[in-house]
């Protein structure tokens, strides 16, 4: 706070905003970079808008196929997503709250596959949960169960992508609480579960939602890993991102509507759940 | 850290952005230069795109073009055939694109950016790939109709799966692949790596991976022989070089290393 004040020191007050907090001039310093940032991030997407043919667009959205590449996207983001809260929020609990040995190594090896490329992380994905992987071919033989080339390896290969997302998110989280209410639940006589449940979960609530959210959004812009992992097949297997990618091989304007296609409902998606479920602040 | 700190560190990383940005925009300038001065004779630097399934016989190729010509530098940019017509027709620098279809060429011949027609250098034939031993005894097309038999073909978008539906169609075979996949080199691993048991890929690159699997010759692939067309480019910033380079890979020499491959010289 000081240091803040530090910087604006000097300078004539502005006009409150409307949040109430007291206005005051935005340093050049830091506006310059923030709004080159916007620009980088936000003018391919222009450039996708201008170059997209609009006039063909009703008759392109029609295509057979499209619909059921955005749903299996939608659906196997949401399964890969619910996977990853399922084994992620307990996995960045371990890390910020048990005090095991190795902790530092789990918490790097928990980074691995955003540091892998993805096209690697299929490729490993297959290694163990292939046909002739170490546990595949023992699903294979014992349960009759292939995971590649199916939509459960789709969910398997997004979640693999995008759970590092969530652990990290809920791991801060989880670190940035105040631990004085869980000691005060135990002082109470709650047990770990019991604490967990009913006091850090309610805590990290939004943590784990920006999490959620991050990793929904990962999973349905996976590619590499998928196509490695689960192959390419309209209907079981094939994503948008990988109907793009196969679009932009003959059809340049096709795989731009797609891309758009895209875009729109995540962006749709993530604004509303933003309203809902995110303090916006 | 102090705020001035912060802010001192921020102007810098500013200052070092921009410094960079021009960095890059001089050195541009630089190599755009060099490239205009070399057009005397083939030397310089040739920047070549060419098809991924080129990338083992081209690079040895441009090995023996560099010492042939010497003051010569081959530069290669291997990938798909279309993202390579898309990387030139947005302006990307190359001077020679060798592509694995007439159709990507065509790409590139519509939009007005090729030097001269295009040459059609070598073809390349489907073979169907299968583990080493052939565990599933596949002798033909029909075989990989049998239950159990797990195939994965190209995707039609790209060329070899174009040609594989060709040739499917030409013998009538109805066949249900488990995946289509993105380009030939991603077929043939699914093979490699067991987790299919099929797959149909070019003659060149079972022949390169001879070590993992075996390439079955089957008849209906006769008539879907793909041509491999190459041309220098317009834009190209080193246009003597170009042209040394496609007179290098129809050359007897060219000819040879591409036939030892698997290729067919037309």
């Amino acid at each position: 706070m000081t240091d803040t004040d530090a910087v604006v020191a000097g300078r004539p007050e502005g006009t409150p905003s409307r949040r109430g907090t007291p206005g005051r001039q935005v340093p050049a310093a830091l506006l310059l970079p923030a709004v080159l940032g916007l620009m980088f991030l936000v003018l391919p997407l222009a450039g996708l808008l201008i170059r997209a043919p609009w006039a063909t667009l009703p008759q392109r959205l029609a295509t057979p196929g499209v619909l059921t590449a955005l749903r299996l996207s939608l659906q196997c983001a949401t399964l890969a997503t619910l996977l990853c809260l399922a084994l992620g929020v307990p996995l960045a609990w371990l890390l910020a709250r048990v005090d095991f040995p190795g902790r530092r190594l789990v918490r790097a090896l928990v980074t691995v596959p955003l540091v892998l490329p993805p096209v690697v992380g299929g490729v490993a994905l297959l290694l163990v949960f292939g046909r002739r992987g170490l546990l595949g071919g023992w699903l294979d033989s014992t349960f009759g169960i292939t995971l590649p080339f199916t939509t459960t390896g789709v969910v398997l290969a997004e979640a693999f992508v995008a759970m590092p997302f969530l652990i990290i998110a809920v791991e801060g989280a989880l670190r940035g609480a105040d631990r004085r209410y869980e000691e005060a639940a135990a002082t109470l006589g709650a047990g770990r579960w019991t604490t967990f449940t009913h006091v850090t979960l309610p805590l990290v609530g939004p943590g784990i939602a920006a999490g959620a959210v991050l990793c929904w959004a990962r999973a349905l812009g996976e590619f590499g890993a998928t196509i490695t992992f689960a192959g390419n097949y309209p209907g079981t297997t094939q994503t948008m991102p990988l109907a793009v990618y196969l679009a932009l091989e003959t059809d340049l304007d096709a795989a731009i509507v797609l891309s758009l296609i895209l875009l729109t409902v995540s962006v749709a998606i993530l604004a509303g759940l933003r309203d809902r479920w995110i303090s916006s602040t | 850290m102090t705020s001035h700190r912060i802010r001192a560190l921020l102007t810098a990383l500013a200052v070092s952005a921009l410094v960079a940005a021009t960095g890059c925009g001089g050195n541009d300038t630089t190599g755009a230069q060099t490239g205009a001065s070399a057009t005397a004779g083939a030397t310089g630097t040739v920047n070549v795109f060419a098809a991924a399934s080129l990338t083992e016989t081209f690079t040895k190729l441009g090995k023996d073009f560099e010492a042939a010509h010497p003051g010569t530098r081959v530069k290669f940019n291997f990938a798909g055939s279309s993202a390579l017509a898309t990387q030139i027709n947005q302006g990307a620098p190359a001077d020679v694109f060798a592509s694995a279809a007439p159709k990507n060429m065509a790409t590139v011949t519509d939009a007005g950016n090729a030097d001269g027609a295009p040459t059609t250098f070598v073809k390349n034939q489907l073979v169907i790939a299968v583990p080493k031993g052939n565990p599933n005894g596949v002798k033909d097309l029909a075989d990989l109709t049998r239950p159990g038999v797990k195939v994965a073909l190209c995707a039609e978008q790209v060329p070899c799966g174009a040609a594989a539906k060709k040739a499917l169609d030409t013998g009538g075979v109805e066949l249900t692949p488990v995946t289509l996949e993105q380009d030939v080199k991603a077929a043939l691993s699914k093979v490699k790596l067991g987790e299919v048991d099929a797959a149909l890929v070019y003659r060149t690159d079972a022949k390169a991976a001879a070590a993992d699997v075996e390439g079955i010759e089957f008849p209906e692939s006769a008539g879907a022989v793909n041509d491999y067309p190459i041309v220098a480019l317009k834009g190209a910033r080193n246009a003597a070089g170009a042209k040394a380079f496609v007179a290098y890979v129809l050359s007897d020499r060219g000819k040879a290393v591409l036939t030892e491959a698997g290729f067919q010289v037309p």
